[in-house]
């Protein structure tokens, strides 16, 4: 019998291979290793990427919204590089422009290791995406919807740097009064159009309800809601016409602003101008689909400050990657998004969801592109500080007419007839 | 609401509804003949449609002008998948056929997916902003006009064939009694696939007017493969004057809809259209009644 036969015999006999010596040895190296253990792995996950889930429509009816918002996600990676916030690694996902797809969407991103998830761009897709952070413990950073109770229904996980209907109408208020103001042109009579999701119905609701306080010199004299997924918009357009409302105003997105367009100008619609609260309409592709007839349409949106210094470096990053590309909101709050994201793990050192979620509600941001003066976020989850601008097509550029601080143009109001655009 | 905001609604809804009525017809006819619900309508007009777009955009040709050249490679499509596949699978159970149909439309949605990508495209073509007046009220958009007119000539041609010319009778005989068109000798499999063919030219066609109207996006199939059910049933499922008249209704009750209630309410009005007819006239305006 060999040496390791009567060993393995031996040991067959006692029943054990460890010695009491052995164990009591083991145990206090175990203790010792484990007191090191979370500082140890702590650092490890700071130098690791944070793993950030980007859900938006990159199909579907708002997919160009989506693929424009992924814009501004991907110039984040080398300008926060430069500005010296940890790497992060993008999870990207799609929800097709359906409020369930986000849903599933959100829980998949989770499942696979996202950290924190950005989006989504639709109010409806948001909320679902928000119901599943809310339930997994995943905070998640709104980079545009507009949905008031998004950030009123007391989620725990929820920022969102972006105005909600009721400060976005607010601001509109404030900025029409300047612009009838300014050009001495006041319509007594306006007709609402709305795309109705939730993005619509709720920004036409809060329109509804804060008009009688701010004492709009108009009044609201028809309101037409149409479907999201509608093939023509003709009827909508001659409703609108056959309500006599002398201006238009919009809460839609691109397509059906691109239909709308269309429709106006071949059923001779001439309204005094156009507002519109809402996407599409100062979007290039819009501009380029309507040519000389998107010009004068007023969007009064949330908007960058040229003048921030931030601002300048992603405009020289468009210049130089899309250089067919304006900077819009699209881009600046899915940026803004991101480098809150990005902002939140530097400081918690972690990317626990914890530890985010408590460097998110410190979050106090002055470098940033918006003509907001910081990024911060209240109890609920909101930035108050958010602003909007009015924003005007001309020649297939978007030039800023209001606040008058940020403004570079002189608004063209009321807007030129159709017939007479050269 | 006065006069002229209801003619003209009216005068649109009759414009968009003939344009309905041809989208319509391929479905109607591949049914009439083949008995086959086509699951992938919708998605065989949205190939119509990005070939006009390729067309037009590689070529400056309108899409007008796109349609007989659509119309035959379709029609190559059509008669190619009737033969090699749908043939195949003629005897066996509805469902399978219609898994297959809903099969080859997922694919094709993909396909266009893969090669457009998911963006709505449009074309801007001379006529896209402008109108005709008739006297001082009623003004008719170019585009809807142009492409109504062309789906009544696709649609004339059509029941045209279908009437008086040998093989459209030979078709229709097929349809009527399928034995009896084997035991005069019609070869009834070559049929078939000239139907399936026409069908899909008849698809292609439709796709080429109605870039006219609207942008295209492969996600856009499903709707219309609805809007088309939602048509034929009305009109009477495999009646191709049917189709005609189904698609004028939609169009005008749309339109109506949209001006006198809530635009949102457009599609709720073609469903309430849809459940009437059934529960009235469950064969459709102009189906036959079947004993």
């Amino acid at each position: 019998m060999t040496d390791n036969a009567k060993k393995i015999k031996s040991e067959k006999k006692t029943g054990s291979t460890i010695s009491r010596r052995q164990f009591t040895t083991g145990v206090a190296a175990a203790g010792a290793v484990a007191s090191v253990g979370p500082w140890y792995i702590k650092n490890a996950r700071a130098a690791d990427p944070l793993k950030v889930g980007v859900l938006l429509p990159r199909s579907g009816g708002q997919a160009q919204i989506g693929i424009d918002c992924q814009r501004g996600a991907d110039a984040t990676l080398p300008i926060l590089k430069n500005l010296g916030y940890p790497e992060m690694k993008f999870m990207l996902a799609d929800f097709e422009t359906k409020v369930d797809i986000a849903r599933t969407q959100t829980a998949k991103l989770i499942d696979e290791g996202a950290q924190i998830i950005v989006g989504a761009f639709d109010s409806g897709a948001t909320m679902a995406a928000a119901q599943v952070c809310e339930q997994r413990n995943i905070p998640l950073v709104v980079n545009i919807a507009a949905v008031p109770k998004l950030t009123g229904m007391g989620l725990q996980w929820v920022f969102r740097n972006f105005p909600h209907g009721p400060m976005i109408v607010k601001d509109a208020f404030i900025n029409q009064k300047a612009l009838f103001s300014m050009t001495g042109h006041t319509p007594k009579t306006v007709t609402l159009m709305h795309v109705n999701d939730t993005f619509g119905s709720s920004l036409a609701g809060a329109l509804f309800k804060l008009a009688p306080k701010f004492k709009m010199p108009y009044k609201i004299v028809e309101k037409i809601s149409y479907d999201p997924y509608g093939r023509d918009l003709s009827a909508e357009v001659r409703k609108a016409k056959a309500s006599g409302g002398e201006a238009l105003w919009v809460v839609s997105r691109l397509n059906d602003a691109i239909m709308m367009t269309k429709e106006m100008v071949k059923q001779r619609f001439e309204p005094m101008g156009i507002m519109s609260t809402g996407p599409g309409w100062y979007d290039q592709e819009y501009m380029k689909a309507t040519g000389k007839f998107g010009d004068d349409v007023i969007s009064l949106v949330p908007w960058h400050d040229s003048n921030k210094p931030l601002s300048k470096t992603l405009e020289a990053y468009f210049a130089k990657h899309h250089p067919n590309r304006q900077v819009n909101p699209n881009h600046t709050y899915t940026f803004e998004g991101i480098m809150i994201a990005a902002d939140a793990y530097k400081r918690a050192g972690s990317n626990n969801a914890k530890a985010l979620q408590a460097a998110l509600r410190t979050t106090n941001i002055t470098n940033n592109v918006t003509t907001a003066e910081r990024i911060a976020f209240d109890k609920t989850g909101q930035n108050p500080h958010v602003k909007n601008s009015a924003v005007q097509n001309r020649g297939g550029k978007n030039l800023v007419i209001l606040p008058k601080s940020a403004a570079v143009a002189k608004p063209n109001w009321p807007m030129r007839p159709w017939r007479k655009r050269g | 609401m006065d006069f002229w905001t209801l003619a003209n609604a009216l005068a649109t809804g009759l414009l968009t509804g003939l344009v309905y009525g041809l989208s319509a017809l391929g479905l109607s006819v591949i049914f009439g003949v083949i008995r086959i619900v086509n699951f992938a309508h919708g998605e065989i007009m949205v190939m119509g449609m990005f070939f006009a777009l390729i067309m037009f955009r590689w070529l400056g040709l309108d899409p007008l002008l796109s349609i007989p050249l659509a119309a035959a490679i379709l029609f190559v499509f059509g008669y190619f998948l009737q033969s090699t596949v749908i043939s195949r699978v003629a005897h066996l159970p509805d469902h399978m056929q219609f898994l297959l149909l809903a099969a080859l439309a997922v694919m094709i949605v993909n396909a266009c997916l893969l090669i457009f990508g998911p963006d709505p495209q449009a074309i801007n073509i001379s006529y896209s902003f402008d109108s005709f007046d008739i006297g001082e009220n009623l003004i008719i958009d170019k585009s809807r006009a142009y492409a109504a007119i062309a789906a009544v000539a696709i649609s004339g041609l059509l029941l045209g064939f279908f009437k008086y010319s040998r093989t459209g009778k030979a078709i229709r005989a097929c349809a009527d009694n399928y034995l009896g068109a084997q035991v005069v000798g019609l070869k009834v499999s070559h049929l078939y696939a000239l139907t399936f063919g026409i069908g899909a030219a008849v698809l292609g066609a439709a796709g080429c007017v109605l870039l006219l109207l609207i942008e295209v996006h492969p996600y856009l199939a499903p709707g219309y493969t609805l809007l088309a059910f939602v048509i034929v049933i009305i009109g009477g499922l495999g009646s191709m004057t049917g189709a005609l008249v189904g698609g004028i209704l939609i169009g005008m009750s749309e339109a109506l809809a949209a001006i006198i209630f809530q635009p949102s309410m457009k599609s709720a009005f073609s469903f309430g259209l849809l459940i009437l007819v059934l529960l009235l006239r469950p064969q459709g305006l102009m189906g036959k009644s079947v004993k």
